[in-house]
């Protein structure tokens, strides 16, 4: 085949990539769409039910299809995630970025990066194995529980918001160190006052992206906390979140019943909330000033 | 406290911390590792499982992953890599561009059991593949394309601009430049970026479940290249033997299966680092 030619088709293979990326997400979005408004459209329930009440019933035949137990069961669970793993992240990051950078770069910094690579099926085992027993002993009930949940999770998006810390820290430009350092701060005073206040939105970034994982990830929650269909109101009870309900019961539900329109409903609003994260990351993204 | 006190007692603390969160980080590694090791020996890797009663292995689960492996790997490579140099090479700053990346983004934003939830109902329903290997495996496809893509723009965005300038002066054609200079030297970091992604793949459950299926049939000479067969991977057994609970030793198999995954994701790991060493050394001459 002439160059000329193959020049032609090769800049058209390229571009079909591309636009293949764009037709996929497209899909997604649209397929879930119309499957999750079924419960609404076809079913008659109301989405104030849906939204905002806890009776989830599906044995019988006037099925109740509430997902409140389940929005809450995601918002606490990643929330407990966050609060667990951002104060050891920001600390891990501070040190290897502005105390050492020689352990950072040959050490912590591979080591983070190794777990970033465990599988999540992996964390469930080991929170099943180990922490939910511990927790049982320490606080009594099945272990299966809130906490569990929250810790490996928290585990699991460890990696994600120190690498990005980290990178952000070591983005700033070597100006903001000296004339705070001139000034006659002491280095800490310099990272307090200067540095994280400065990396700010890309740590705020690393969050975002920390809590759309955890809210995301389905198997190794469901495998420590317990499903139950519960409001959370204790950190050693068993609840139930929007990830855990599918992996459950998708597979056990006949095509075109309320159970399972139901459940794909639930898929569309971890979607709708999956979207929104996006969203706020390229907020945070816009507004970092170094990189 | 004084300043430079209080910069003491927190260089102090941070050390203590970097020391306990890495500690902390093996002490995982360590607790599965010798909980799965003790377990691991031939018959562990080759014999299938057993339903009831303890001894299983998970041979057809270790062959499966490696199948799924292999396959989406044919599927995302070349087209993550054509969208990669779409966007290295030829993308204008302009709104097709915005569109692209932002589509691009948000399919690397979603979380894998919609990506699997999207698989059950295009490749296993639509499309009537039922639960199985190319279901999993193009599943799996649509949930790495964004990585790869970002892979190959990232790689290719490192070469030097002189190379590309060099090859289109001698009158090469773009593509040409492409093929021939610019992938050429980018490989190291491409196959870098294909290893890890490989290690993704493997350790994929959440998106597998609902396309590849939770068994996998007793593997012969005849069904094992059969992609339309359900192919349980060794990820989805960790999470199928302690959701059903058949399985008397679901603990030992469990323990097992999480060391193997740990062991098998290092070894890319290592062999990714070491590969991109050697290729650069041979590439470069240096």
């Amino acid at each position: 085949m002439k160059p000329k030619m193959m020049d032609k088709l090769g800049s058209f293979f390229a571009f079909f990539c591309a636009l293949l990326s764009v037709l996929i997400t497209i899909f997604i979005l649209v397929f879930i769409f119309f499957k999750g408004i079924r419960t609404f459209t076809v079913d008659k329930i109301s989405i104030f039910h849906f939204l905002f009440s806890a009776n989830w019933n599906m044995e019988n035949q006037n099925g109740q299809a509430g997902a409140l137990a389940f929005l809450l069961g995601s918002i606490s669970v990643s929330l407990l995630a966050l609060l667990l793993s951002l104060p050891l992240s920001l600390g891990l990051s501070v040190f290897a970025a502005e105390i050492s950078r020689k352990i950072g770069e040959n050490f912590l910094q591979p080591v983070v990066e190794m777990f970033a690579g465990i599988p999540s099926v992996v964390y469930g085992w080991m929170g099943l194995s180990n922490l939910v027993p511990i927790i049982r002993k320490s606080f009594g009930g099945t272990g299966f529980s809130l906490l569990a949940g929250g810790i490996v999770l928290g585990i699991m998006i460890f990696p994600t918001i120190t690498s990005i810390s980290v990178d952000t820290l070591k983005a700033l430009p070597r100006d903001l160190r000296e004339a705070s350092l001139a000034l006659g701060a002491t280095r800490w005073q310099t990272i307090k006052h200067v540095l994280l206040p400065a990396a700010l939105p890309g740590i705020l970034t690393g969050v975002v992206l920390g809590l759309a994982r955890a809210f995301g990830e389905a198997l190794a929650v469901q495998m420590v906390i317990g499903n139950s269909v519960r409001i959370p109101d204790s950190l050693i009870n068993p609840v139930h979140t929007l990830t855990s309900i599918l992996t459950m019961e998708m597979g056990n539900t006949t095509w075109g019943t309320l159970w399972n329109d139901a459940l794909w409903s639930i898929a569309l609003l971890l979607l709708m909330i999956s979207l929104f994260f996006i969203g706020l990351i390229r907020f945070f993204a816009k507004r970092r000033v170094f990189r | 406290m004084s300043p430079r006190l209080e910069d003491k007692l927190a260089t102090f603390l941070l050390y203590i911390l970097a020391a306990l969160a890495v500690m902390f980080l093996m002490a995982i590694i360590f607790i599965l590792l010798n909980a799965g090791i003790r377990v691991i020996n031939i018959n562990f890797l080759i014999s299938p499982p057993k339903a009831f009663q303890s001894g299983g292995g998970v041979g057809p689960q270790i062959a499966n992953s490696f199948m799924i492996l292999f396959l989406t790997l044919i599927f995302t490579v070349p087209i993550g890599m054509g969208a990669g140099i779409y966007l290295s090479e030829y993308a204008k700053e302009n709104a097709i561009t915005a569109v692209l990346r932002l589509s691009i983004e948000t399919l690397s934003s979603l979380p894998s059991v919609i990506i699997g939830l999207f698989g059950l109902l295009v490749f296993v329903t639509t499309f009537g593949w039922g639960f199985s290997m190319i279901s999993g495996a193009m599943t799996l496809t649509v949930l790495n394309l964004p990585l790869m893509t970002r892979i190959t723009e990232e790689a290719l965005r490192d070469v030097k601009r002189d190379l590309r300038e060099a090859s289109l002066a001698l009158g090469a054609t773009r593509w040409q430049t492409i093929t021939r200079v610019v992938m050429v030297s980018a490989i190291p970091r491409l196959i870098t970026g294909i290893i890890l992604a490989s290690g993704r793949i493997f350790g994929e459950a959440a998106a597998l479940i609902f396309t590849a299926g939770m068994t996998s049939p007793k593997l012969t000479p005849d069904n094992f290249f059969n992609i339309l067969r359900p192919a349980e991977t060794l990820a989805v057994h960790i999470w199928k033997v302690n959701a059903e609970g058949l399985a008397p030793d679901a603990r030992r198999i469990a323990d097992g299966s999480s060391a193997l995954l740990i062991i098998i994701i290092i070894a890319f790991n290592f062999l990714a680092r070491s590969l991109t060493k050697k290729l650069y050394k041979r590439l470069t001459g240096a």
